[in-house]
């Protein structure tokens, strides 16, 4: 810092106090002067790398010794095979790593080096051939000279971004009105999501939560079978949950009065803040949680939101019993289900 | 090397050893002599807390090995297969064959599962190691002139090592990786104007689709990889460039760099560090279970355990959106979801700004102009120090919220008083830290002033002839008091003034005098290393001193030599009775 003179011009700034006593003086290790102990220093980075040979060795035993499969809880729960590879690669790298700091440390000259810095910045007669060179470049070009070759050289590349939007687009479908509908439709039957029992109110306590599914997941013999994503994509919106509470509890607004079959009300499961699936049920309090941050719904209540980051009431489907005595859908939800987006008020009915 | 072959004539140089031919060789098609006859003695300084940045650089080279290991047999395909693998619980069960081909991995390759768990292993590692090495290149100053660019390089690089987490968390589809996804979706979904179009094109129609895991594939595999590289790269040939930084100290300038040769000393260390690096890596991977996704089962969009935790990186995302309260604007027909926009764009896009920008910020208001080669203790640097306290406290903050259901669990409390709790208490408490923080390293460049001008507390304590104590104070060592005063005098910026303020434009002369009222809160309560003057006078205040203690001399106990006024060397210490 003596040497250090950024300060220079401001006569306030007091000088440095201390002066730079230099480099401290080197010591020699013990290494360096008894040749015993260099003698067993090279001793023991021989046998760290001696020892990785045998620990790599002992992989390849484990590899070929000890069966995998179905029984990843052998040995404290992680499976005896894994536990082996691990612990023997993991040696052999470890002896050859300690071996080569140990040989660093001990074996190779401790000297010091200085090194001088150089400003980051090219001196300045560099600085001023690019320069020049670059000016001779642009006028060489005749650029400068010729604005209508640099303009419109500008409009095509600009416009060449054209191409690589546009090639994007079929990345996917556009949204049209996916989002607004499930495969909720009249009479669809509410079945249980194991194994697709249709269900009847008499199924149900007061208190109980059943997880539930449109019954087109489980297709009957004959029809036509919802292939594997496609039932994916569609059971992220219309998976939904049945409720049992006390009819006297539940407070309908005028419009879902008779939305209800008994007290058993149903619900869409898909969170309305980001869309995990919701299914913590406080039966006492009618509330329903979120696993995933913790908004909480009052079931008795029309589904409204009484705590955390959710902005919406959950969608409600309306039931009634068919024919059979059997839960099924009034209609399709009357409103989109899951997290908000933009154009979402276009079908926001009730 | 020296020796030009290239003619009809055969090179005349004397037989060389055999490294010296290979030399030879590359060195007649590659010209390396000159590229390398430099850099293979270059200097690199020492420092525990330079490695690391070594550590994720490790850890990225392990990420590679073991990724490539994994690509031979993991399968990114979202079609539907039915399980039939070593795993029992699981037979029989309709799942993807990115699941599928993961429990293969697991199960049915030896030595796959260490593998996956190494990976996964490593991946925590490198981002933990980036984050670590950031707060060490912020609070020893060392993203200041000329390393501004490498400062920002870095943050780039933390952000592509989450996003490519990310990314391979949801490739083995089990149920927690699906719903990640479902939650970067609604993420998505809440962009103004575009949100649903957004999600349509990113799975390739509705949520889930059967596009997501292969397009997330190539991103993991080829993109971000292949943009990490050539950051590293270029991080590297920059820190190569600037040679690296170094503590103050005697002999260690701004002008120069102390340290150990590549050739042998650094290759050995940074070599050796690799595979200690690996090691543990591996027997992370053995004897640590991590991501057992065969006990999740594969992804339901209809289902979700209870008490789900993404990696641990995202936890300040989860936090966030957790106790974001639930605003939503219905407005004009439109939907605007703040609670899911505000934390899920734009505070990340904001904090990632603010840490890009900061050498930059920091460099406006402190005026400070040079190169710096030299890094600050962090007491030296209050206001930057107390910042980053006060950032840290913040981030603990929320990823505790982030776990908030585990800790109402754990300890037994309201899970909705916590959040309340946190609502409040990341606008209050981070605040606090700062000025505790400015405080105590305010207090510290204290305690050091009054170590360089009266020295440090020998615990030993003089009687004089009255009866009094005093404890005596011994000097520092030449090497340590240098050291201590080896930092810059800090320079409040005043403002324009008079001349130079006239003909200034009224926004200009704002700016200034904001720039003048940021430099003052920055620097004023610094405390400044002493002055000659002061030393001159802490001297003479000791001179008076020793002859206070002189009458006491020789009437020593034992310890009593050591006063650091005279030599010991001679004495025979500890027969002196
Ligand atoms: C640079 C940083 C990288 C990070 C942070 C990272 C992170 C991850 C994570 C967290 C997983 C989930 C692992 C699990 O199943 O538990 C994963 C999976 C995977 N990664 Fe990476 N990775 C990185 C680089 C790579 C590279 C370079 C490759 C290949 C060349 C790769 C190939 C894979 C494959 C094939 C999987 C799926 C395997 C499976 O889930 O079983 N990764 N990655
Ligand atoms: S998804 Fe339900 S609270 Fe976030």
């Amino acid at each position: 810092m003596s040497t250090d003179n950024h300060d220079e011009g401001h006569e306030l700034v007091p000088a440095e106090p201390l002066a730079d006593p230099g480099l401290p003086e080197h010591l020699p290790r013990p290494t360096d002067v008894d040749e015993g102990a260099a003698k067993r220093a090279e001793r023991q980075v021989a046998t760290l790398f001696g020892l990785s040979s045998v620990f790599a060795l002992l992989f390849c035993v484990s590899y070929f010794v000890f069966d995998i499969g179905d029984d990843p809880d052998t040995v404290g729960g992680l499976g005896a095979s894994n536990v082996f590879l691990g612990s023997c690669l993991g040696l052999a790298l470890l002896c050859i790593g300690i071996g080569a700091i140990q040989w660093s440390r001990k074996l190779m000259s401790d000297h010091e080096i200085v090194e001088f810095r150089h400003p980051a910045a090219s001196p300045q007669e560099d600085r001023d051939e690019a320069l020049a060179a670059l000016d001779a470049g642009i006028t060489d070009s005749g650029i400068g000279r010729r604005p209508l070759v640099r303009n419109s050289l500008l409009g095509a590349m600009a416009v060449l971004g054209l191409p690589a939007i546009v090639a994007l687009r079929d990345l996917g479908p556009l949204p049209g009105k996916k989002l607004e509908h499930t495969v909720w439709k009249k009479g669809m039957k509410v079945v249980q999501d194991v194994d697709g029992t249709p269900i009847k109110p008499d199924m149900m306590e007061i208190g109980q939560l059943v997880n539930a599914e449109p019954a087109v997941f489980f297709p009957q013999d004959g029809e036509p079978e919802l292939s594997g994503h496609k039932i994916l994509a569609e059971k992220a919106k219309a998976a939904v949950i049945l409720v049992r509470m006390h009819p006297d509890d539940i407070k309908p607004t005028e419009l879902r009065k008779n939305w209800g079959v008994d007290g058993i009300l149903c619900f869409s499961k898909i969170c309305t803040h980001v869309g995990c699936p919701i299914s913590l049920w406080e039966q006492q309090t009618h509330h329903l949680l979120c696993p995933c941050h913790q908004s909480t719904f009052d079931l008795a209540d029309n589904g409204r939101v009484i705590f955390g980051p959710a902005a919406r009431h959950l969608p409600q489907l309306p039931l009634e019993l068919d024919a059979d005595g059997y839960l099924v859908a009034q209609s399709d939800f009357t409103e989109p289900v899951g997290p908000s987006y933009w154009e979402r008020d276009r079908t926001d009915l009730k | 090397m020296s020796a030009v072959s290239n003619g009809t004539t055969p090179a005349a140089t004397p037989k060389p050893n055999p490294a010296g031919a290979v030399a030879n060789w590359a060195d007649e098609r590659l010209g390396i002599a000159t590229a390398t006859k430099k850099q293979l003695r270059k200097v690199f300084p020492d420092h525990w807390s330079f490695m690391l940045g070594e550590i994720a650089l490790w850890s990225f080279v392990i990420l590679l090995l073991t990724g490539v290991f994994l690509s031979l047999w993991f399968k990114p395909s979202m079609g539907e297969v039915v399980y039939n693998g070593s795993y029992d619980q699981l037979r029989g069960i309709h799942m993807s064959e990115a699941y599928e081909s993961t429990l293969h991995i697991s199960f049915d390759v030896r030595a796959g599962l260490l593998m996956r768990q190494m990976h996964h292993w490593a991946a925590m590692l490198f981002i933990a190691a980036m984050l670590v090495h950031m707060m060490r290149v912020f609070l020893t100053g060392a993203f200041r002139k000329p390393r501004e660019l490498n400062w920002i390089i870095g943050g780039v690089l933390l952000l592509l090592g989450i996003l490519e987490g990310f990314a391979g968390y949801s490739l083995p589809d089990d149920l927690l990786s699906g719903t990640g996804l479902r939650i970067a979706d609604g993420l998505v979904k809440a962009t103004p104007v575009l949100g649903s179009y957004m999600s349509f094109f990113m799975f390739g129609g509705e949520f889930p689709g059967d596009v997501i895991i292969p397009r997330l594939y190539t991103a993991h595999i080829l993109l971000i990889p292949g943009l990490l590289l050539a950051l590293i790269a270029a991080h590297m040939l920059l820190l190569v460039y600037h040679k690296h930084t170094q503590w103050p100290g005697p002999g260690r300038t701004e002008q120069n760099v102390v340290g150990y040769p590549m050739m042998p000393v650094y290759a050995a260390k940074a070599g050796g560090f690799f595979f200690i690096v690996f090691g543990v890596v591996a027997l992370m991977g053995g004897l640590m279970t991590i991501n057992p996704v065969w006990r999740y089962g594969p992804y339901n969009p209809a289902e979700v355990t209870a008490g789900s935790q993404p990696d641990w990186y995202m936890g300040i995302a989860e936090g966030l959106l957790r106790i974001m309260p639930g605003w939503e604007t219905h407005i004009f027909g439109v939907t605007l979801s703040w609670n899911v926009f505000l934390p899920g764009q734009i505070a990340p896009i904001a904090l990632l700004m603010l840490v890009l920008a900061y050498p930059f910020i920091e460099q406006w208001i402190t005026g400070d102009k040079r190169e710096h080669h030299l890094l600050q203790r962090p007491r030296n640097a209050p206001t930057r120090t107390a910042f980053l306290a006060a950032m840290i406290t913040l981030y603990g903050l929320l990823w505790a919220a982030g776990g908030n259901d585990i800790l109402a669990t754990v300890f037994h409390l309201d899970l909705n008083t916590i959040t309340y709790f946190m609502r409040g208490a990341i606008f209050v408490i981070p605040p606090l830290v700062f000025i505790l923080a400015k405080r105590w390293c305010i207090s510290l460049q204290r305690h050091d002033n009054e170590m360089l001008l009266h020295g440090y507390e020998s615990g030993i304590i003089m009687r004089d002839a009255q009866g009094g104590y005093t404890e005596k104070h011994l000097p520092l060592s030449e090497d340590r008091a240098y050291t201590l005063t080896a930092r810059a005098r800090d320079e409040v910026y005043a403002g324009m003034s008079g001349e130079d303020a006239n003909g200034v434009s009224a926004p200009k002369a704002r700016m200034d005098q904001l720039r003048a009222k940021a430099s003052k809160a920055w620097f004023a309560t610094n405390v400044q290393k002493p002055t000659a003057e002061e030393f001159e006078e802490a001297h003479h205040h000791a001179e008076l001193e020793h002859a206070h203690d002189a009458p006491l001399e020789g009437h020593a106990a034992d310890g009593h030599q050591f006063d650091g006024r005279h030599d010991v060397a001679g004495d025979d210490l500890t027969h002196k009775h």
